[in-house]
């Protein structure tokens, strides 16, 4: 398979590039590693005109320390994230996730937090997809997956993506019209085909990752090999304990079961203010899984995911315990 | 044929003579070939599982910049397949298209983009026709056929045979068990697409490169469909990355690359993406099976009903083969002095499904180690002591016609057990570990050929340099098994050589003698035997040569440590370079050829081609696994095989094809499946098609067995499929060992084995597997006599 023929663009700058992206207008596209870009443009997911590389871009790479947390660079690979000792034990591990050594060494955190959805639909080359016939989230009247949704559902496929909102994480976008910061939670929409708040024109610039007293948190992924594979379902869960081992506040996000990351909020309020028993556990888990509506549209079936939630969610509380 | 023990390379470990190149990169494959003026072909495929083709417009991809031809069905009228019972094949289809992925029109172009956007211009009108993807639709006698006009059932093969009274053998029975079982289709796989570049010659000769295991049988059908004289045909198979079966049909793309460039004059590459290998397929063939047997209440077998139900997908490929293949050898492991098989293939609109490591064989197996392990648990015995029990003698015959000669099955058994400690362990471990246990046989070599005929299978020769240097002509292609080092290993311990001293010129249909492929098992065995008789005769003229220079007796020579002399006498000696100038001095040239044809094998009664083999390896398996109750994941923790392999003439390599066997069944056994929504693929891509990573691959503790077959080259038997055939087995029963369930369907996911756990925590069974087969119109069985030897048993 080959690429569709596009400009590609290599500023230096981030003030190059954004006024590129500016100026191109939705007909670019920002591309960083390329290890979900290409692929899908090999299979004619999109064909965008122009591509702007962010890789020789200065300043956008490394990982700094400050008083309050850390800071990552957009273009920072998923390895060196990995590798960070700076950084809190969840997120390297997220990052670790991904794929394989070979894609962590060229795929960057900023392109993971914005990787593509994904479906069993649409991540098929042209020709398949001309078979079933083409899908809303490219060139198509249906969804394949729920045929009388007007939506479409493919899965947000991040590892980084709950982690990042479980730390409570903050996210930077830059554009020719100035810079933003937002919780990493509102970079996120519910809709397979338009499932990033961010303006065609944004970059993302970094993420923050605050320090957190007190806060413990963890990352399990389910898939069915230990490597290589997209997540069929991510469990990040962070919790703020406090002096007498209470549970102060939680987050429990849940990846890989909608086209966003999901807060499982009836969990997180049951929790608060309790202490990580069995029981409270338990109970916690069951009401995770109540958040949970996966559809068939990945590997293993949507049973299967939704079934492995409170177990999941479950083990990494007690991991936290 | 026999030959002396061996005392130089055969049966040491050393690396493969075409190791280093894979290895650093260096090998070529058909895909790494760039020749002067070279056209880039791709093909069209249809997007419909079963449509009459009612117009191809390839006119504006003829007008395009850079085309150089377009082609169709029409330009390709010749109908072809790999069994001569089964010519339903086109290079391009032919007025109708029967699965999704089928190819339609061939481009050649400057380059791959050119071709693209040639194809995008191309149009096909279609009428769709109502789609056959379920074995109930393949049997509906009112539905659309897929071969033939009109409607009716899609049967391709149907195949029923009996041996001995099984009814009467039921009846003396204590005890008789049924079992239902699916094993789902799955692809070969390989690294390496398939690729093929072709070349007319100005000469008006066409040579073809091209990722294949059988040279000879592309050769065969180039000759058929392009209606050209087999001299003007040149095949050749460069270094190829894994076939496992995926590669002995001749496909689409060899023939259309050959077409287009005899149209262009210039040399055309095809290579198939990853999509266009899951299409090609020719994979593991989805089988439901149900299996009956009669016991007495010590465990012994009084008879057994086998069913088999394929389903074949859209073209016959080596479908005749395989359905017989999964009725064929379950006799070679098992006393069984009754036995009734029915086996039907059914045609579907999907991929055709073909032969692949073990060739419909491991479903079968698949079935019967799992149903034996149920029956153990019947009878109160121990599942090993069941198989022992029960097991074939060596030199005996089965009650369908087999002939076995060595075999080291007790050997394999006793030594499997006590390294894994499976007496000691199996039922005491924790809630979630288990172990397993089975065996299997395979053949070494198919006794009779694709095609009648009486010729050799297999023929090499040898020619000698007069500095001494050795080349070794043969046609059988090394998929990567290693199979040109055991022809290098056998010659080279004949003649008291290294194999790094011998040249290789394999797989070559001008330049080598015949072999008819890496398939069956059999160029160990088949190739082998002749690389030994052409050295034995290589050597006889050397040594006489000697014997009259040194003025002893020929017979007391050896040749090793590339020298020639008197055995155990240095003194009396000369290097190999002046053995062999003395032999040309005395006999012109130094050249030698050798031979192999099978002993005939086959029984008194059609359909006994297949089955038979010069000899048969054996192989005893025993898995751990970790099961977690909670999330349905298996993880295999270890798994221990001896396999009865006659003899290493490399144990490396054997070693290798132990533990690859063993990745390709965990892949099987959990998570590669060729699956389907109606016609569609599910996901034609190696994301999607789920091969264990490094990650599940457990440890593999490989025991060799040595019985040394009296037929094989130095005692050699196969290792390439035996092995993979118990492992399935195995880790279905270490699951039960572990949680108590039954998934008798593969693959095994978590979610079947969540399920199963469930059922079992609510009382049930624990089972989790097919209900039983549909309607089968199987045919009435051919009653086939006994063999003298049961005639005698069977006498009161
Ligand atoms: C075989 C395979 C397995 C994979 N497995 C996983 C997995 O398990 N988990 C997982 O999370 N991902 C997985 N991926 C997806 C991907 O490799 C990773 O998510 C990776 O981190 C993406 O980073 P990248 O730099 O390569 O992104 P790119 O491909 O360069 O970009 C991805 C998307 O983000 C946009 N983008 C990139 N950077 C920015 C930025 N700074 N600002 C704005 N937009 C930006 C691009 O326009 C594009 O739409 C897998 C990919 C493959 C091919």
């Amino acid at each position: 398979m080959r690429l569709p023929p596009f400009t590609f663009l290599e500023p230096a700058t981030l003030a190059e590039a954004t006024k590129m992206l500016a100026d191109q207008g939705p007909a670019a596209t920002t591309v960083a590693g390329g290890t979900d870009l290409y692929p899908n443009l090999k299979r004619r997911q999109s064909s965008p005109k122009t591509l702007v590389s962010l890789r020789r871009v200065d300043g956008l790479r490394g990982i700094r320390a400050n008083g309050s947390g850390t800071t990552i660079g957009a273009t920072t690979t998923l390895g060196e994230v990995a590798a960070a000792e700076v950084l809190p034990g969840a997120i390297r591990d997220a990052a670790g996730f991904v794929s394989s050594p070979q894609i962590r060494n060229v795929g960057t955190i900023g392109g993971n937090l914005c990787v593509d959805t994904r479906c069993d639909y649409i991540n098929q080359n042209e020709e398949w997809r001309r078979a079933v016939d083409f899908c809303l989230k490219d060139r198509g009247e249906i969804c394949w997956v729920a045929p009388r949704s007007s939506h479409c559902w493919a899965v947000s496929s991040t590892d980084i993506a709950p982690v990042a909102i479980a730390l409570e994480a903050e996210i930077r976008l830059a554009s020719v019209g100035g810079e933003r910061v937002i919780p990493a939670e509102a970079l996120y929409r519910d809709d397979g085909i338009e499932w990033l708040t961010r303006a065609p024109d944004e970059i993302l610039t970094e993420i923050v990752v605050p320090g957190g007293n007190g806060m413990r948190a963890t990352y399990r992924k389910v898939r069915r090999r230990g490597t290589i594979d997209f997540p069929i379902l991510g469990v990040a869960v962070a919790v703020d304990v406090d002096g007498g081992g209470e549970c102060t506040s939680a987050r429990i996000v849940l990846g890989a079961i909608a086209s966003a990351p999901v807060r499982a909020s009836e969990a997180e309020e049951f929790l608060a203010g309790k202490r990580l028993s069995d029981e409270v556990i338990e109970e916690t888990a069951r009401l995770a899984g109540k958040a949970a509506r996966p559809q068939d549209n990945t590997d293993l079936n949507s049973r299967y995911r939704k079934r492995m939630v409170p177990v999941e969610v479950g083990r990494a509380l007690r991991s936290l315990a | 044929m026999t030959a002396t023990a061996p005392r130089g390379v055969v049966g040491r470990p050393w690396r493969k003579v075409d190791a280093l190149g894979s290895a650093t990169g260096r090998a070529v494959y058909a895909d790494d070939m760039y020749l002067p003026g070279m056209l880039i072909g791709k093909q069209l495929h249809s997007i419909h599982a079963h449509a009459l083709i009612r117009g191809i417009d390839t006119s504006q991809a003829e007008a395009l910049d850079g085309v150089h031809a377009v082609l169709t069905g029409a330009d390709l009228p010749v109908a072809y397949g790999i069994f001569p019972v089964s010519q339903d094949e086109h290079a391009l289809a032919v007025e109708r298209v029967r699965y999704v992925g089928e190819p339609v029109v061939a481009v050649a172009a400057v380059d791959e983009e050119t071709a693209e956007r040639a194809l995008a211009l191309v149009e096909v009108v279609y009428e769709p026709l109502p789609e056959v993807t379920t074995y109930e639709a393949a049997l509906a006698e009112d539905g659309p056929r897929i071969h033939g006009e009109g409607t009716g059932a899609n049967i391709h093969r149907s195949n029923a045979f009996e041996f001995g009274d099984v009814a009467e053998g039921f009846s003396v029975a204590d005890h008789v068990r049924e079992d239902v079982l699916f094993y789902s289709g799955n692809n070969h796989a390989a690294m390496e697409q398939h690729a093929a570049v072709a070349e007319m010659g100005s000469d008006g000769r066409l040579t073809l490169w091209t990722s294949t295991q059988v040279p000879h049988y592309v050769h065969r059908t180039l000759e058929k469909v392009l209606e050209m004289p087999a001299g003007h045909i040149r095949v050749i198979a460069p270094a190829v990355g894994g076939g496992f079966g995926g590669k002995t049909d001749p496909f689409s793309h060899e023939i259309t690359a050959s077409k287009l460039a005899m149209v262009t004059g210039r040399p055309v590459k095809i290579t198939l993406t990853r999509e266009e290998v899951f299409y090609a397929h020719r994979g593991r063939h989805p089988v439901l099976m149900w299996v009956r047997t009669g016991f007495t209440a010590d465990g012994r077998i009084t008879a057994m009903h086998f069913r088999s139900l394929l389903d074949g997908g859209a073209y016959g490929s080596y479908g005749a083969a395989t359905t017989l293949y999964t009725g064929a050898l379950q006799t070679t492991t098992y006393r069984i002095p009754a036995y009734r098989f029915e086996g039907v293939r059914v045609f579907t609109n999907k991929p055709p499904c073909g032969p692949k490591r073990g060739h419909g064989t491991p479903q079968p197996r698949f079935a019967l180690e799992v149903h034996l392990d149920k029956a153990a648990d019947d009878l109160g015995i121990d599942p090993v002591e069941l198989r022992l029990r029960n097991a074939v003698e060596p030199f005996s015959e089965t009650v369908n016609h087999l002939r076995i000669t060595s075999s080291g099955l007790r050997e394999c058994i006793e030594e499997v057990t006590r390294a894994s400690g499976f007496a000691e362990q199996r039922g005491k471990l924790p809630r979630g570990r288990g172990l397993g246990f089975a065996i299997g046989a395979y053949m070494s070599g198919a006794g009779l050929p694709i095609y009648w005929n009486d010729m050799p299978q297999s023929e090499v020769q040898l020619k000698v340099d007069r500095g001494g240097g050795v080349t070794v002509y043969s046609m059988a292609a090394d998929v990567g098994q290693g199979s040109t080092s055991v022809l290098a290993a056998i010659v080279a311990e004949v003649l008291g050589l290294e194999a790094a001293d011998l040249s290789l010129v394999t797989a070559d249909t001008d330049l080598t003698p015949i072999d008819l492929g890496s398939y069956s098992s059999r160029v160990t065995f088949m190739a082998g035997n002749a690389a030994l008789e052409a050295a034995t005769k290589l050597r006889a003229m050397v040594f006489d040569a000697v014997a009259a220079h040194l003025e002893v007796p020929a017979d007391s020579l050896v040749a090793a440590e590339r020298r020639v002399g008197v055995d155990g006498d240095p003194e009396r000696s000369v290097p190999w370079s002046e053995a062999v100038r003395l032999a040309a001095a005395a006999f012109g040239p130094l050249t030698a050829s050798g031979a192999y044809t099978p002993p005939d094998l086959a029984g008194p009664y059609k359909g006994s081609g297949v089955g038979p083999s010069p000899a048969y390896s054996y192989s005893a398996c025993v898995a751990a696994v970790a099961c977690d109750p909670e999330t349905g994941v298996v993880a295999v923790e270890k798994v221990w095989m001896a396999h009865d392999v006659g003899r290493s003439i490399n144990p490396l390599l054997v070693e290798g094809q132990i533990e690859g066997s063993v990745h390709m069944a965990l892949g099987e056994v959990f998570s590669e499946e060729q699956a389907f929504r109606g016609g569609m693929h599910i996901g034609p891509s190696l994301l999607d098609y789920k091969i264990p990573s490094i990650l599940e691959m457990p440890p593999v503790e490989s025991i060799l067995i040595e019985t040394v077959d009296p037929e094989g080259p130095f005692g050699a038997k196969e290792a390439g499929q035996g092995p993979l055939l118990p492992v399935l087995p195995a880790i279905a029963n270490a699951i039960h060992d572990a949680l108590g369930i039954r998934v008798d369907e593969l693959p095994i996911t978590p979610w079947k084995v969540l399920q199963a756990v469930r059922d079992l925590e609510r009382g049930g069974d624990g089972r989790v597997g097919p209900a039983g087969l549909p309607d089968v119109p199987f045919r009435e069985p051919l009653r086939v006599e006994l063999p003298q030897q049961w005639q005698e048993v069977a006498a009161p």
